[in-house]
């Protein structure tokens, strides 16, 4: 399903290498600043947590880039999310109602809400994230997919 | 606060339960870190009470640059140190300062006793003080767990808490903050468990606007690209601070055997490099690091004949190597990490307790104490022994190991011994025997760390060179305050190579502290004078230090040391420190 080369270049983010995560936040850190122009981790779209306290490794959770079936795009009811070449959904800001449907429709909980905005938190697998991961835990990879 | 005019104070009383929020402008004359925490010790301190009194405070602060920017990671802790009587004061990575700076507090001042064993919450949204009755006796990884299980918070929390050590008023007891790092030294966890404090949480997640996200993303990446891809930080990702060992004991500047000798024969088999052969599963970093310098060893213990076996991780860094490993001959990295696991799950600190296990040893063989006393007979290198003695200082079993838990200084005085009790000023030695840089630097630093003024650089780096007073006395005092600036910010001192002058000055423009060199130079001066203040006003003065002899009897990696000139130097650098006091300080006005 996921190529390294092809010639249609859509990409999506792969948290693959994540038992090499150290925990430095920075993917978390950068994702906000670059997306939403915060220092708050909250309103970062991909969220490293443990599983179970630092003695236990790290796992990321953040968008699956979903290619078939959009769970989170098939709840929404206003048409606010749209399909994201390469996977995911993109989210037209206006159309968006904060039902928070699109949040509880995925499985993985990668979609989270900004509180303050009313307004889900959704990854657009820009990258940003993979440029400031030191161990290379994240990392962009092309996707073969058409719209 | 970023973009702000104030510091703003989280107060907590235990004993009443008030809690109290203050937006303080005139603090920022002090910049944050270590500045603002010297000035609200200074402010709530009781000079006439005993260190581990109800009444005396804990403050913790972060800096004005904490978290946002690449290694910026510390947080401060200081206090009336229960371990030296002065000046308390320590630093801890791991998450906690990311967490005050999204729980919206630039510092926490806890005075007072609570009735009962108890833990504090904070979040941004309401501090509370809570029962820990079933918590208390818990060793530091246990409460750890409960705390993490019971509170809200995952993923953007800090959990510090004491073990055993702390509980029972060790002098030299410990914080652990987020299970591998620590307040280590000088005996914070004493002063938690004066206060019946088992933890604190905190927790923090509060939106924080960046207005100027250009400027601020361009400096961050910069940063983050010097830090990641230039040299200047590769020794401590790579092999971690115990590349140190080998080069050290080969130059004859580490500790061994405490202090027979400075170079140990079997350094080799404790080295960075065998640690990393053996025992290194994983490395881990501090909220907002992308270095990643904790290095996590493993090991594993035979609990049974029939081949059933615990596995134990604990991190492992030089100075635990070499105040567990080489000062108490212990010549295995299964060794130095199993002794290692006994100091964390009692919540000491790592540096006291080997220098304090060092001295029993000797003191034994010497017959100034007996077996009786020590229950154990204690030997260098035997670390099954020596770790079971860890658990009984922090348990203060007998009468002499509850006086071992009061510090090297105050055994050494009253059981004997006080030539090779290897302590400075009542704070026991750091990791280097390498000249009068680090003898002196831990003397006359503020609190009497090598990483004050990092003297075992200064030695060094000029071994070679014909030994001149005045420019170590220069050196001395001019990373004293250099450090007091960093320490404000706080970085991580690892990466001091990095953040120079151009590079604060950029960190700081970014969250609207538009400072001059010259400005910054004044602040970084005023928190040493504050920090100098508190240092007299708590009594000390250098000239009342008696230094074991045994650091001028065991020669250095440049050579024996002459008491007499070390006393010349201590003394020239408490005149400059004279000077510093009498300065006036014109620049403050700005701030008020």
């Amino acid at each position: 399903m996921f190529k390294k080369e092809v010639c249609n270049v859509a990409r999506a983010l792969r948290p693959d290498g994540m038992r090499k995560c150290i925990g430095c936040f920075s993917c978390m850190t950068v994702c906000a600043a670059v997306n939403n122009h915060n220092f708050s981790i909250s309103k970062s779209a991909i969220k490293i947590k443990t599983s179970g306290g630092l003695k236990h490794g790290f796992y990321a959770t953040v968008c699956h880039a979903c290619k078939d079936d959009r769970a989170c795009l098939e709840a929404c009811p206003t048409g606010a999310l749209v399909e994201r070449k390469g996977g995911g959904v993109l989210l037209n800001k206006d159309m968006c109602t904060g039902c928070r449907k699109c949040v509880d429709a995925c499985i993985v909980g990668a979609v989270f809400f900004d509180e303050e905005e009313n307004l889900p938190i959704i990854c657009k697998h820009c990258g940003s994230c993979t440029r400031f991961c030191p161990h290379q835990c994240l990392t962009m990879e092309e996707v073969d997919d058409v719209l | 606060m970023f973009y702000k005019d104030y510091i703003r104070v989280l107060y907590i009383n235990l004993s009443t339960g008030r809690i109290r929020v203050d937006k303080r402008k005139d603090l920022r004359a002090y910049l944050g870190g270590v500045g603002v925490a010297s000035k609200l010790l200074q402010e709530n301190m009781n000079p006439d009470l005993p260190p581990l009194h109800e009444d005396q405070p804990i403050v913790f602060a972060i800096g004005a640059a904490s978290s946002v920017f690449p290694v910026i990671t510390k947080t401060v802790a200081m206090f009336i140190s229960p371990l030296t009587g002065e000046l308390g004061e320590s630093y801890a990575g791991g998450r906690l300062a990311f967490t005050m700076l999204h729980a919206g507090y630039d510092a926490i001042v806890i005075t007072g006793k609570s009735q009962k064993p108890c833990y504090v919450t904070v979040t941004q949204t309401g501090v509370e003080i809570k029962d820990a009755r079933a918590f208390w006796g818990m060793d530091s990884d246990k409460v750890g767990s409960y705390i993490r299980n019971r509170e809200h918070g995952s993923g953007k929390r800090s959990i510090i808490r004491i073990g055993p050590a702390g509980e029972n008023l060790c002098s030299y007891a410990s914080v652990c903050v987020d299970t591998y790092r620590h307040f280590g030294r000088l005996g914070l966890g004493a002063v938690f468990g004066s206060k019946l404090m088992k933890a604190m949480q905190v927790t923090g997640d509060l939106p924080m606007p960046i207005p100027n996200f250009k400027e601020y993303f361009k400096t961050y990446s910069k940063l983050y690209k010097q830090v990641t891809e230039t040299e200047v930080m590769a020794k401590y990702h790579d092999a971690g601070t115990p590349i140190n060992v080998v080069p050290l004991s080969a130059m004859g500047g580490l500790p061994t055997r405490n202090l027979t000798s400075a170079t140990f024969e079997h350094a080799e088999n404790i080295s960075g490099e065998a640690f990393a052969k053996n025992n290194l599963i994983r490395k881990m970093a501090c909220t907002g690091c992308p270095v990643g310098c904790i290095h996590i060893g493993q090991f594993r213990r035979e609990f049974d004949h029939v081949c059933e076996y615990e596995s134990i991780s604990v991190g492992y860094d030089y100075e635990l190597i070499y105040d567990l490993g080489s000062f108490l001959g212990v010549d295995s990295t299964d060794g130095v990490l199993y002794i290692i696991d006994a100091v964390e799950r009692n919540g000491l600190d790592a540096m006291s307790c080997g220098v304090v296990l060092g001295w029993a040893c000797e003191a034994l063989e010497k017959g100034i104490i007996t077996e009786e006393q020590t229950i154990l007979p204690l030997k260098m290198g035997e670390y099954v022994n020596l770790a079971k003695a860890v658990d009984y200082i922090a348990q203060g079993v007998n009468q002499l190991y509850t006086d071992m838990g009061k510090g090297v200084k105050y055994v050494a005085k009253k059981y004997g011994g006080y030539d090779f009790g290897m302590q400075i000023a009542g704070n026991e030695m750091p990791g280097y025997h390498t000249g009068y840089g680090s003898l002196v630097g831990a003397l006359v630093g503020a609190r009497h760390s090598h990483l004050c003024n990092a003297g075992y650089s200064y030695d060094q780096s000029n071994r070679d060179k014909e030994f001149d007073k005045e420019k170590l006395v220069d050196y001395l005092i001019n990373e004293e305050i250099e450090r007091c600036l960093l320490n404000s910010l706080i970085i991580c001192l690892f990466a001091r190579k990095v953040y120079n002058r151009e590079n604060i000055r950029m960190v700081l423009k970014c969250v609207g502290l538009d400072y001059t060199d010259e400005t910054l130079t004044d602040i970084a001066k005023r928190i040493l004078r504050t920090k100098l203040e508190i240092k007299k006003t708590l009594g000390f003065a250098v000239q009342d230090v008696k230094l074991p002899k045994r650091f001028f009897d065991t020669p250095t990696t440049t050579g024996k040391l002459d008491p007499y000139l070390a006393n010349e130097i201590a003394e020239e650098y408490a005149r400059r420190c004279e000077e510093i006091l009498a300065e006036e300080d014109e620049s403050i006005k700005e701030f008020v």
